[in-house]
């Protein structure tokens, strides 16, 4: 149960600037403005663990994303991965390696899929002999379920799913600790996407892989995470072990979105359907952010802001939580 | 093996695009043909017009071969110094050829790494490098040719102008020719650096100049190459204009414009031959390359296929 820590986030703040031109402004009298992506999250992964993270479109899941590879510097907080043992048995800092949402853009179109693999063990030196390098692309592109003759194609040749798993042997080549995949299957047809989740378990049986697993997809999220983090407008709403929050809800804005979620015992209940937009992180509304669309609001949602605060086995930031 | 290359590349999607279009096909051929004539002139020139040994001042002024007074082996007649007006051409194309290949390669390969280093950069060495590129383009290209060769020229002893004549025409040009390049790289290198590939390569660890050389440089070369072919065109034309202007090749090793800005002086008195060759050589090749710019812009183009 108590893996040692892959990962600690902490207050890990992003904000954007997104004012108008100098010139506007000065011209116009037009304010500064500040996108505020990630606002204040704190968790941590423990290795060989699966962390959901959930939510709608513009809720700052790929900024999270993006910040636990390295690509987005935080504005504030610190993002620590913690040191682990390697093969050859020396402590080091683990490898973070992303897994992109759209399969066509995250392989260059011009390179063939075995130098696409080969790049990160060229780069990181991981194998000085050119021979090796060529063995170790046929043994990734075999573990990944394609065939070693692959190597010689340019990706144009490959579909979303067989790209998919390119992207895969890419990051593995890097002898990665831990994944942060960013819609890994939402590009994909419904047939070739449990394909898809299903190597990634394997892979994580294996290798003892960590996932941070960014998805609005709650099926493939209830599939495979070990625990979850529902995120809303740059917070963390509700956090926990998967199962739980799935069977027993808490916080109004997880209970709305696992409404979501179609059936097929009960085709025809009685839905409550999620309504409204998620308010704009240029200008949050004061107190809760969910409170204009929680059916639950009351007065005090509308004034302060609740805190992430543990209930149980898990945290919930709302104030009608007890 | 460039037989093998070739068959290929026919039976590829862009081959079949080349065969299907038969003004494609007659203007590479057409090029290939000019190419060929103008690079092996001295071995099949009737003469070398600028070897005095090799040039009669008494077969001045004498008409083309199908004309009376025609004579062999002056096809298209020879001018008042009494040089064959056809060698002339064969030697002015290469002049004319050599130059503006090298402007297009010099002001491609400037402006493809300034629209790069914009593009990647972005920020203040975008906004600097892009704002002298519109300054650059505010600016009539032909004046600033002018004015450039003009400077050069003063600035050289009388001893160097000649012999560094084409390379100053070549500067001139390329010095307003690479904003064109730069801005289609800045554009296409913009769209490939926020592409997953390009962060991939930055999560994996790839430095900066290594993902612009090797991953997105060759994702942005496709517009440049029609650019290229498109500029080839314009960038003979602007040689030739230069020389017609006499600001361009001198009379000891004229290109196209400037046989055409010698026999000019002559047309009045008829000897019309002198500037009419030459002019209809120099629309060929511009036609050519421009027909044959089009058919690559739509070859390339995804949306057409």
């Amino acid at each position: 149960m108590s893996d040692p820590i892959a990962l600690t986030v902490q207050d890990a703040v992003c904000l954007f600037d997104v004012s108008p031109p100098f010139l506007d402004r000065v011209l116009s009298g037009a304010r500064r403005r500040v996108l505020r992506a990630v606002d204040g999250v704190s968790f941590t992964v423990r290795r060989g663990r699966t962390l959901g993270v959930v939510g709608e479109s513009g809720c700052g899941k790929s900024t999270l994303a993006r910040m636990i590879v390295g690509l987005q510097p935080p504005t504030a907080g610190t993002l620590r991965l913690e040191d682990m043992p390697r093969a050859d048995g020396s402590l080091g800092r683990p490898r973070v390696q992303m897994i992109f949402q759209d399969p066509y853009a995250s392989l260059n179109p011009r390179w063939r899929v075995g130098d696409i693999v080969a790049e990160p063990i060229r780069e990181l030196k991981l194998l000085q002999d050119e021979a090796a390098v060529q063995a170790r692309v046929a043994q990734l592109l075999e573990t990944v379920g394609l065939a070693a003759a692959d190597a010689a194609r340019f990706p144009h040749a490959f579909s979303g799913g067989q790209r998919q798993r390119i992207s895969i042997a890419r990051a593995l080549a890097t002898e990665a600790d831990v994944l942060v995949c960013d819609e890994p299957t939402s590009a994909l047809d419904v047939s070739v996407q449990a394909q898809i989740l299903n190597l990634m378990r394997r892979l994580q049986a294996e290798l003892g892989l960590t996932y941070i697993l960014i998805s609005h997809n709650l099926s493939v999220v209830r599939h495979m995470s070990d625990d979850i983090a529902i995120m809303y407008l740059g917070r963390f709403v509700e956090t926990g072990p998967a199962e739980e929050v799935f069977a027993a809800p808490r916080h109004p804005y997880t209970r709305l979105l696992l409404e979501t979620i179609p059936d097929v015992q009960r085709p025809n209940r009685d839905r409550q359907p999620l309504s409204g937009e998620v308010p704009s992180p240029i200008d949050p509304p004061p107190g809760c952010p969910f409170h204009p669309r929680c059916p639950q609001a009351e007065t005090a949602c509308r004034e302060a802001r609740p805190a992430l605060e543990a209930h149980g086995g898990r945290e919930v930031a709302c104030f009608l939580v007890r | 093996m460039a037989e093998g290359a070739i068959r290929r590349w026919l039976g590829s999607d862009m081959g079949l695009s080349f065969r299907a279009s038969p003004v494609a096909v007659a203007s590479l051929a057409v090029l290939v043909l000019v190419a060929l004539s103008a690079l092996l002139a001295p071995l099949i020139a009737p003469q070398n017009p600028y070897d005095l040994k090799q040039v009669f001042i008494d077969k001045a002024e004498i008409p083309p071969i199908w004309m009376r007074d025609g004579e062999w082996p002056f096809l298209l007649g020879t001018d008042p110094q009494g040089r064959d007006v056809l060698s002339s051409i064969l030697y002015g194309t290469r002049m004319s050829l050599l130059i503006g290949v090298a402007a297009v390669a010099v002001s491609m390969t400037i402006g493809v790494s300034i629209g790069l280093a914009a593009g990647f950069l972005g920020g203040w060495v975008d906004n600097l490098l892009m704002r002298i590129a519109d300054t650059v383009l505010s600016i009539p290209t032909l004046l600033v040719a002018i004015l450039v060769s003009a400077v050069a020229r003063a600035l050289l002893p009388p001893g160097l102008r000649e012999p560094f004549a084409a390379v100053i025409l070549v500067a001139s040009i390329s010095l307003t020719g690479w904003v064109q390049y730069a801005r289609t790289v800045r554009a296409s290198t913009m769209v490939e650096r926020r592409k997953e590939y390009a962060q991939a390569a930055r999560i994996i660890g790839v430095s900066s100049a290594r993902i612009m050389r090797r991953h997105i440089l060759p994702n942005t070369l496709t517009p440049v190459l029609v650019a290229a072919t498109l500029n080839l065109g314009l960038a003979i034309l602007a040689e030739a204009t230069l020389s017609f202007l006499g600001v361009g090749m001198p009379i000891t090793q004229p290109s196209l414009g400037a046989l055409i800005r010698i026999g000019n002086q002559y047309l009045f008195s008829g000897v019309w031959w002198l500037v009419v060759f030459p002019a209809v050589q120099l629309g060929l090749i511009v036609l050519s390359v421009n027909l044959l710019g089009d058919w690559l812009r739509d070859a390339l183009n995804p949306k057409l296929n």
